[in-house]
């Protein structure tokens, strides 16, 4: 069956008080970034110890967002699921907005932005940085093409060749991503090949709790029906999706807890009494895990949209908090430099970390920056359908032929 | 006065090119080979190390090693930046066996590895080891990204913080960029010893080339016991302990 796409209006006092609330973010951020940059990092709440800070937490947090955003243009592609079709074009929207957010963060979060063309044309293929600067513009090329045959009708019928591709090319991405940390072989808290496919879980439940926020917030402000069967089926793939990164993180803890080398990197995360401990059970496993997994469940609340949306909103948070643990609370526990000794002084306190108001405001700059770009191309491409209601779903669901 | 053709034209300027794009490598050609001549190349068949022995340095002595790496590359007189903001090319750490609560204080600087994880995850090709296995960093290819500094087992590289003037000639140092021990490699160029080295004085610190069986360094090397710090993880470092 055909879908019919069109743009949202976006004239409404609404729409200009959003572009207006995320242009002020982003040049909050503007401000941040010169601050930074002009005086040096010692601005900053990072230092030799803890050499990526909160830009990096917002950053790695879209980029692996982005990449899970495309997963439900990839169910419908790859998997053949019909029902998941109309919303393609959204997914690959959100999808790249995500990686330009977090793409800008790690680049002005760089001791030399300037530089940015070195990056570009400097190669060192063994390191899984640049592979990943590869990746990440190889992304961006195959999310436009894929985008560009599911516009065009004449070429509708490669979109699931484009989306294989797509597919194929974010899991190696967000293996990438994962392995940046994998790879640190003399940090205790991150040589682990697990964290590529824990990132790669990751990125399924933060895009999908992206993309439900966002369709839904779409479809209430341009009042555009918007049925139950749709939501719910998204509703409940999130929540496997939250139960599955939990999964992850305690195999990840638990094996690494075996290993001496670690008990105690793993007791500062895991009992500890820095902040770390306490992000990591109350921030990450209960608000970003247990909490969302029982909103979504629960038979009293299901089918609640208002309740979807703070389910999804705290999967977010509980990322932005493991992110937090993972990267600054890796860095914070020092490495074993002398197994078997105890450093008394020049190395191996805790390392202190508070990020500067000029950081937050990069990172959260960064988000601002992925929302504008979905509303801005809401307005004057048609990615989403007119219509989602349950007669349009249960339509497409009975709808021949394959879901293109 | 004649009038030039086109053809004539061409034909001139090719000529005239031609011939002053011949004499001009010929002279090139002749300056660089005279310039490799001046200086050896860096080889492989020499690796610069230093081999630290812990029992023949004093706490004091360690300062003195931190001193004159300040004096000779400029490093330490940053005036904005947070103590763990500081650039620390060399530093003291002091460490006790957990059983037998022996105390041992050593100057810990980079490593120079044969297999350095710094440059094995640098992107844009910064980090890098040069044939006689010095490690440095490029500060014109450093985008600093800081990678190396997560990758590095010691610590042992510095991010500029600020803004920074005074700079000596031999060591430009830039904010924004990776820094950290160069083995003084100017000095070792010149066929000088690393500053911390003449700072020590005596066996406490021998610098040479591991590779040549009669370098003082290869020669100790063979009769004492000494160790490489995270040998475990296998980076066959050029810069070796004896005494903890």
């Amino acid at each position: 069956m055909n879908i019919r796409y069109q743009q949202i209006q976006g004239r409404s006092l609404g729409f200009y008080t959003l572009i207006a609330v995320l242009i002020a973010v982003i040049l909050l951020a503007s401000g941040g970034v010169y601050f930074m940059e002009h005086n040096g990092h010692y601005v900053s709440g990072m230092s030799n110890r803890i050499v990526w800070g909160m830009p990096h937490v917002f950053a790695l947090f879209l980029i692996i967002a982005a990449s899970g955003a495309l997963n439900i243009a990839s169910i419908s592609s790859v998997f053949n699921k019909k029902i998941h079709k109309p919303l393609s074009r959204l997914s690959g929207l959100v999808s790249l907005s995500l990686l330009v957010g977090g793409l800008m963060i790690l680049v002005l979060d760089l001791g030399r932005p300037d530089r940015l063309i070195v990056a570009m044309t400097e190669y060192n293929f063994k390191s899984i940085f640049a592979w990943n600067i590869i990746l990440y513009n190889g992304f961006f090329a195959i999310v436009i093409v894929y985008l560009w045959m599911m516009f065009e009708h004449r070429l509708n019928k490669f979109s699931s060749k484009a989306g294989l591709v797509a597919f194929v090319w974010r899991l190696i991405l967000t293996t990438g991503t994962g392995s940046i940390f994998g790879f640190l072989v003399s940090r205790q808290a991150y040589d682990a090949v697990i964290m590529a496919p824990m990132f790669i879980v990751m990125s399924f439940a933060f895009g999908l709790a992206f993309f439900v926020l966002i369709l839904m917030a779409s479809y209430k402000w341009s009042e555009r029906p918007l049925g139950d069967i749709i939501v719910n089926r998204l509703g409940n793939l999130l929540g496997v999706f939250v139960a599955a990164v939990l999964y992850f993180v305690a195999v990840k803890h638990l094996g690494s807890l075996y290993l001496a080398e670690n008990t105690g990197v793993e007791n500062f995360i895991l009992f500890g009494e820095h902040i770390y401990t306490f992000l990591f059970w109350i921030g990450q496993v209960v608000l970003g895990g247990l909490v969302p997994i029982v909103l979504i469940y629960h038979p009293a609340l299901r089918g609640n949209r208002l309740v979807l949306g703070l389910a999804s909103s705290l999967v977010l948070i509980g990322g932005i908090f493991q992110l937090y643990v993972i990267i600054i609370g890796g860095q914070a526990y020092p490495m074993e430099m002398f197994p078997g000794k105890e450093i008394l002084e020049g190395y191996g306190t805790i390392a202190t970390y508070s990020p500067s108001f000029a950081e937050v405001v990069l990172g959260v700059g960064g988000v601002a920056v992925s929302l504008i770009m979905i509303t801005f191309l809401l307005k004057f491409l048609p990615f989403l359908p007119e219509s989602l209601d349950d007669k349009v779903a249960d339509q497409i669901i009975k709808s021949r032929g394959p879901a293109l | 006065m004649n009038k030039l053709n086109r053809r004539d034209f061409i034909k001139n300027t090719t000529i005239a090119t031609a011939s002053v794009t011949t004499i001009a490598s010929g002279i090139s050609l002749t300056t660089f080979a005279a310039k490799s001549k001046e200086s050896a190349p860096v080889t492989n068949e020499k690796r610069w190390g230093m081999l630290i022995n812990v029992n023949k340095l004093t706490e004091s002595s360690i300062d003195d090693m931190i001193d004159a790496c300040q004096e000779e590359n400029g490093w330490g007189s940053e005036v904005h930046s947070r103590a763990e903001q500081k650039p620390d090319w060399i530093k003291k750490v002091k460490v006790k066996d957990k059983a037998t609560g022996k105390i041992d204080v050593l100057p810990m600087l980079c490593q120079h590895c044969e297999q350095p994880p710094c440059v094995d995850v640098c992107p844009t090709n910064a980090s890098m080891k040069r044939e006689d296995g010095i490690v440095l960093v490029d500060r014109h290819l450093c985008i600093g990204c800081r990678y190396c500094m997560m990758a590095c087992p010691y610590g042992s590289r510095s991010f500029v913080h600020e803004n920074l003037d005074n700079q000596k000639t031999h060591m430009p140092r830039g904010k924004g960029t990776v820094e950290s021990c160069t083995l003084c490699v100017h000095r070792v160029d010149k066929g000088e010893i690393p500053a911390c080295v003449e700072a020590v004085g005596g066996d406490g610190v021998i610098f040479g080339d591991l590779y040549d069986a009669n370098s003082k360094i290869n020669q100790t090397l063979k009769k004492i016991q000494s160790t490489q710090i995270r040998s475990d993880l296998n980076l066959n470092t050029g810069v070796r302990y004896s005494g903890i």
